[in-house]
Order: structure tokens, then sequence, then C-alpha cells
């Protein structure tokens, strides 16, 4: 397994606002292989996008497991998940968020250049990610910030697929993108899929959903008053 | 003759005064604070060159004074006449008889011998004071031999003359651990510093003495494609032909002639009396 | 793999009021850590402990020399140490005019470090010097310009070249964006993360500014009232805070 989720429960406490613990999440258990794409489901306020931060390593466990690749994220070091997130683990937020005054181009190849790939050839594959995802050559080296909402989203997703990572987790992906895009997407999601990549997606629309996905996770099923 | 102890100072003075040079001749190079006495002179004037020398002086000696090489400016004539009072003391004009010389601003022309004792005026007898203004820091800096900063100085220098600019008062390195200042001497005078003699540099105002024994090794600072030269003006002396000794400028009138003469008088004195003559020799003579 | 940088249990009193106490932490190559909190939270104190300004009261700082392996900081000898600060080491202050020489020219700011390890070749110096303002982006035509006729951006970007030309790994910023333009901030911190990436640097920057430390810190250190509250990945600590002060912290910063 790639992933692989163990009960895993999720609270957050509010320390100014009387100590109110929320629980959020119980007994998440969830396993996907690689070549795979699970979508996860459930109405909106389920869960489906804190499971993901879960699994990212973005929200803290509060108990349980969560394995990617062998490394625990529930429990690893820092720099243990900075690595997981530079070779292994993927992220497709549905915010994109950097550096002001960054070109595009460099957004897109920087998942590269993190892991050693000299600069033309991060560059080059930076190009042709954003050619297919229509984002016009003369915004290339313009920085992302000024960008309307549907191209940072592209800008987001060409930099999420510019490296091939094992693992990918996609928070809507297709939202907000006309039948073109979403069809080039879908296209570079079935293409991870191919070469072995796991992958754990929300997807909102439903025929993307169908085209993608080998199964569905509904996430309700996590919900703390299910398993009390 | 007078009622002055000998040399002015009192002998615990004198004594204090010999400890600080016998440390700054032990550690070559390291400025050595002592306690600077009032002078009957201003600072500036060559306090500190006057109580080195006033410590070193006994009643045999000879001692000569010298102001940019001359023996006849106002500051060596005052000084020579406050020993003869104070210390009665011979003086001299001539390098060779003298015994002490105490210079401000110049190393005499003729090659001095283990028998003498140079004594320099000091002004600000720290090298790094240029570039940092803090004493505690200074001292830890030539403690540890940090001294990047020295090179600092020069990089400016060539950065905005294309050259290393620093005529005088030019860092020397002593025996390879201290840098030093070598008091304002022009730094054609720098390569003579390795010398027979004894020297002591006497800063009354900053209260530091330092020295250089005899025969150690003194380096100028400098970088291995911009290395240090020992410059002079391009000429001879105007009086005596002298090609190898340190030249003064002096305008003639206000239609542009001036003259090129050693700085060094008793030096250019001696050269004349043995029948050398420059250019102007006849008329000046 | 050794860690950088390993931080024992370090203290810093000032009398009977606590600087900093308890602070321990493994900081690996190529890691970069922020250390956040408020006015007085203590985290100055701490990194200039670590960078050898102040001598901690207590604890250890053991830092992987390249000669000796692991060496712990505070008990080595001062001349060791300052030749550590000039050579693996670089501060870089808040303010450029701390950091920097104002009377000496851009090219002699850069070049400093160089002569103290040694350098003694005018032309290579300048090169260097010459090579650093380019990858500064400051024009190499500013090079025989003092600091004091640079812009505070660009003085900013001149103290890190000055402590980056001897290629040190590990690099202390004690709020490097502090009193710049937002928009300056931003061509500055684009240029750290370059430098951090290229150069393979660690570094600890201190700062109070939330959006900095996200931006460039890998891992983050909550401190207050001179303890470490919490630490973790940046992303966690500041979107899943866990300790009360940490959760103020977070929600304090107005959203633009």
């Amino acid at each position: 397994m790639m992933i692989e989720l163990n009960n895993v429960s999720k609270s957050f406490t509010l320390h100014n606002q009387g100590s109110a613990v929320i629980p959020v999440m119980e007994n998440a258990t969830l396993s996907v292989k690689p070549g795979e794409c699970v979508g996860l489901t459930g109405a909106s306020g389920a869960g489906k996008s804190t499971l993901m931060r879960v699994i990212y390593g973005n929200y803290l466990a509060a108990s349980g497991s969560v394995m990617v690749d062998g490394v625990d994220v529930a429990k690893a070091e820092p720099r243990e998940i900075l690595t997981l997130r530079g070779e292994t683990l993927g992220y497709v937020s549905q915010f994109l968020r950097v550096v002001p005054r960054v070109p595009a181009l460099d957004v897109v190849a920087e998942p590269l250049l993190a892991v050693g790939t000299p600069l033309e050839q991060a560059r080059d594959t930076a190009a042709s990610l954003l050619a297919q995802l229509n984002i016009p050559e003369r915004l290339w080296n313009l920085s992302p910030t000024t960008f309307s909402g549907g191209e940072q989203q592209r800008v987001n997703i060409a930099r999420g697929f510019a490296y091939g990572y094992p693992a990918l987790l996609l928070d809507e992906p297709t939202a907000s993108l006309d039948a073109q895009n979403r069809a080039t997407v879908l296209g570079l999601i079935e293409g991870a899929k191919a070469r072995g990549a796991a992958i754990i997606g929300i997807f909102h629309d439903e025929t993307a959903r169908q085209q993608v996905c080998d199964r569905f996770v509904d996430v309700s099923g996590f919900a703390p008053q299910a398993a009390a | 003759m007078s009622d002055y102890n000998f040399a002015y100072l009192d002998e615990q003075t004198k004594r204090m005064i010999r400890r600080a040079i016998l440390k700054g001749l032990a550690v070559p190079g390291y400025q050595v604070p002592f306690a600077s006495r009032e002078m009957p002179m201003p600072y500036g004037w060559g306090t500190g060159g006057v109580q080195v020398s006033a410590a070193s002086l006994t009643p045999d000696d000879t001692l000569k004074v010298i102001d940019q090489g001359a023996d006849d400016t106002t500051n060596a004539v005052s000084i020579r006449k406050f020993f003869e009072k104070t210390a009665g003391v011979e003086t001299t004009e001539e390098t060779e008889k003298a015994s002490i010389i105490q210079t401000r601003h110049r190393i005499p022309e003729a090659e001095l011998t283990e028998d003498q004792i140079l004594v320099y005026q000091v002004p600000i007898p720290e090298p790094l004071r240029f570039l940092e203004p803090r004493e505690t820091e200074t001292r830890k800096m030539h403690a540890l031999q940090e001294y990047g900063l020295m090179h600092v100085k020069l990089y400016e220098d060539i950065s905005q003359h294309g050259a290393i600019a620093t005529a005088y008062a030019y860092p020397v390195k002593v025996e390879g651990r201290y840098v030093m200042d070598p008091s304002p001497i022009p730094k054609f005078d720098n390569p003579k510093m390795e010398m027979a003699a004894i020297q002591l540099f006497g800063a009354g105002r900053e209260q530091r003495i330092y020295a250089v024994p005899p025969y150690t090794k003194v380096v100028s600072l400098d970088f291995e494609d911009y290395p240090f030269e020992a410059s002079k003006a391009d000429h001879a002396c105007d009086l005596c032909a002298a090609k190898d000794s340190y030249l003064d400028e002096v305008i003639l009138d206000d239609a542009g002639n001036r003259m090129f003469v050693c700085s060094d008088t008793d030096y250019c004195r001696s050269r004349r009396d043995a029948g050398h003559t420059g250019r102007l020799g006849e008329e000046a003579a | 793999m050794t860690p950088l940088l390993q931080v024992q249990n370090v203290a810093k009193f000032y009398g009977a009021r606590i600087g900093c106490t308890d602070v321990s932490f493994d900081l690996y190559p190529g890691e970069v850590m922020g250390i956040v909190g408020e006015s007085g939270s203590g985290k100055s104190t701490l990194l200039n402990s670590l960078a050898g300004h102040l001598p901690p009261d207590q604890g250890e700082v053991i830092f992987d020399t390249r000669a000796n392996g692991p060496v712990d900081t505070v008990t080595m000898s001062e001349p060791e140490r300052r030749m550590l600060s000039r050579t693996d080491w670089a501060f870089v202050h808040q303010h450029a005019r701390d950091g920097l020489r104002m009377s000496v020219s851009a090219g002699g700011n850069i070049g400093e470090r160089l002569m103290a390890v040694g350098d003694r070749h005018y032309g290579g110096i300048r090169a260097q010097a010459a090579d650093w303002l380019g990858r500064v982006e400051i024009s190499e035509s500013r090079i025989d310009d003092r600091p004091s006729a640079f812009s505070g951006g660009m003085q900013q970007r001149l103290q890190i070249a000055r402590n980056l030309v001897t290629g040190p790994r590990l690099v202390f910023m004690d709020e490097p964006t502090g009193g710049l333009d937002v928009s300056v901030q931003a061509r500055l911190l684009d240029l750290l993360r370059g430098l951090v990436r290229e150069m393979g640097l660690s570094a600890i920057i201190v700062t109070h500014d939330l959006a900095v430390v996200r931006l460039l810190a890998d891992r983050l250190m909550v401190m207050k009232d001179g303890r470490v509250v919490e630490t973790g990945l940046t992303d966690q600590v500041l979107d899943d805070p866990q300790h009360g002060y940490t959760q103020l912290l977070v929600s304090s910063v107005l959203q633009v």
C-alpha cells in the first residue's frame, strides 16, 4: 500500500474559547495502492479536505497512524515529512500559495528543482504543462498572484503534476475549469495512475469522478457521531 | 645647570616608561599602554616621543632630533633645546654621530647602526582605527590576529584610486605577528625598518609605546596583484643630485617653478660637502 | 545523518529574569527553522545565544564543524568561535547598518570576509564581489558606492551578499525583512529562498511576521516568555496550532 490510514482521529481544541474540544474525525481507516484513484465523497463539511490535510501532515492527527510510503505522517519529524513531500507525496490544494514576484514558469518548475532536476529541464517540463493547460505564453514570466482564479488553479495543477509523485492528493482539481481544461486535467490524472501513482481525490463533478476514480470512500463514515 | 631632574621626567616615571619599552621590545609591534605624563608642550608636538627619549637618554648620549627629515624646523629645534636644557646632553645634526635620534615622520637616509636608537613620534598608534572605532574590538582583533580589515582599507584604496594610494603611515606586519602603524613616515621609508638600530614608538596622547627590535622582519601589507612599492618623486635632488633619497617638493614662485630637495637635510648637506651638485646646486648654495 | 546544529537545554538569564530557557532542538543540513513569538518572548536572546553573541548561562550549542565534527561552540575558544562566525556561520541583522560597514564601498563590504580568511588577490576578491552583487540583484556598477547611497532593500541585500560570500553553512537571521516595504520584502524573500536552495544553507530565522516564516521556514518554533511552547512543520503549526498561545498568534494576523 502506498497510503494507509488506521483509526485516525482528529479534533480541534480551541484554547482561547473555553478550551472547547471539537472532534471532527474518528476511526478513519483507508488504503490506496499504487495506480489506484480513490474518490472521497460526503456532504460539504463532512471532512474530506480535513482528511486530506491530515494525510499531507498539514493537520496533526490526534491518534492513529497515517502511513505514506512507509512513513507515519502522524508521528514523523518535520524533516521526514518534508522529504516525503518533496519526493513522494504531492498535494494540489484549492488555493495557490506562492512567493509574490516569482514567475509562473518557476512556480511550476519548483517541485522539480527541489528534487535536483537541472533548471533547463525543469523549465521545459513546466512550459509544456502550462501550454497543455492553456496558460498563454505571455503570462509565463509573470507572477501568478496577478492571474484570474481559473488561471491560478491551472498553475496550481501544473505545479502538482510537474514531478511524478508516487502519491497524490487532489482537492477539487477540476473545479471551475471549462470542458477543455477539465479534459486535460483528467488526462493528467489518468497518466499519473498509469505510471503507478496512488491518488486520493475530491471531485464534485460527477462525470470527472466516474472517469478517473476506481472506488469511493464516504468520509461521513468517519464522523465522530457515527462512531458513538 | 638647572633644577630639572635629568631629562625632565622623575626617575619613577622613567622606570615606568622603560618597563613599557622593554615589554614593547619583547613583543615586537604590540602596543603597550603606559601612563603618559603631561609634558611642557602640547599634544601633537611629540610628547610621546619626548617621554620615550627622556627614558632612554643617559648623560653620555648624543641626541639628534628631526622633523620631516629636517633638523632646523620648529618642532625639531624646540625638542632639541628642551633636552639641552633639561638633560644637558650633547646634540648633533649629523646622523652618524647621534646615539639617539628622535624623529617625526621620517627615517634618516644614512643606514643606522646597532649603537643607535630611533624614537618615533606617533599621533595615532592604532592601524585598525580607520575602520573600527571601538578600542575593545581592535584589541581583540590584535589578540586574535584578525587583520582582514587592514586589507579592506587597501582594497578601498585600489578601488578608488586604481592603486594603493596610501603614501604614508603604511601598515606593516612585524615579525609575522602584529600589524603596526609605522607612524606617518612615507612608505618610501618602510623597507628601511628592517634595520640594525632599535626602533621605539611613543604616542603621548594615546598613551601607547611600541617597538621594533634590531633586525626584525617588517613586511608592508599588500595584494598579490598590487604589490607594495616604496615610491618617491621621480627626480634627483636639485641640490645634491641624490637619486636614492626621499624628496620634498618646494614651490619657488607663482610661475610654476619648483624644486625637489632631500627631505633629510643632514644627508643632503653631507653630499654637497662631498662635492655632489644638483641642478640648482650652485644658485641655492 | 548528523545534525548541523544540536541545541541542548540552552538558557540565558538576565539576573533573575528569564531571557530564554529549556531550549533544545536539532537542525539538519538544508533545514530552515523559523522562531516566532511576540516582542520580549526571548527569540532574539535565543538567536544571539546560539550565534555566540551572548554567552548562554546553560546548555550546549553543538555545531558540526568541517574539521573536527560536532563541537560545543559555547565552550570552544573565542578565536575558534570568531573564526566560525566569519566562515561557516553568517548573521543577518535586522538593520543593515548593524551588519555593514557604512564607510566602506559595497565591494569592500563583500570582500571583507574573503580578506579575513586570507584572500590576498585584489582582482579575485573584486570579481567575487561583482558576482555576489549580481546574485543579490544589485547592479555591478554600484560596486564602488557606499551603502549609505543604497535604499533599505538594497542595503539588506548587500548585507546578505557580504555574509554569504564565504559559503557559510548556517545563517542566523534576525527579522531580515523587518522595516522594509512589503514589495521589497517579497523580493528579498524570493532571493533568500533561491539562495537557501542553491547553496543548501541551513538557517534560523527570527521574526514576528508569520507570512515570512510560511514562505521561508521548513519548521517553526513558537516562543513565549522565554520558553518554547510549540514546534513542528511550519504549515502544520500555522494551520493547526496546538498551543493556546500559537492559536492566539495565528488568529491575530490581519487577513488581507
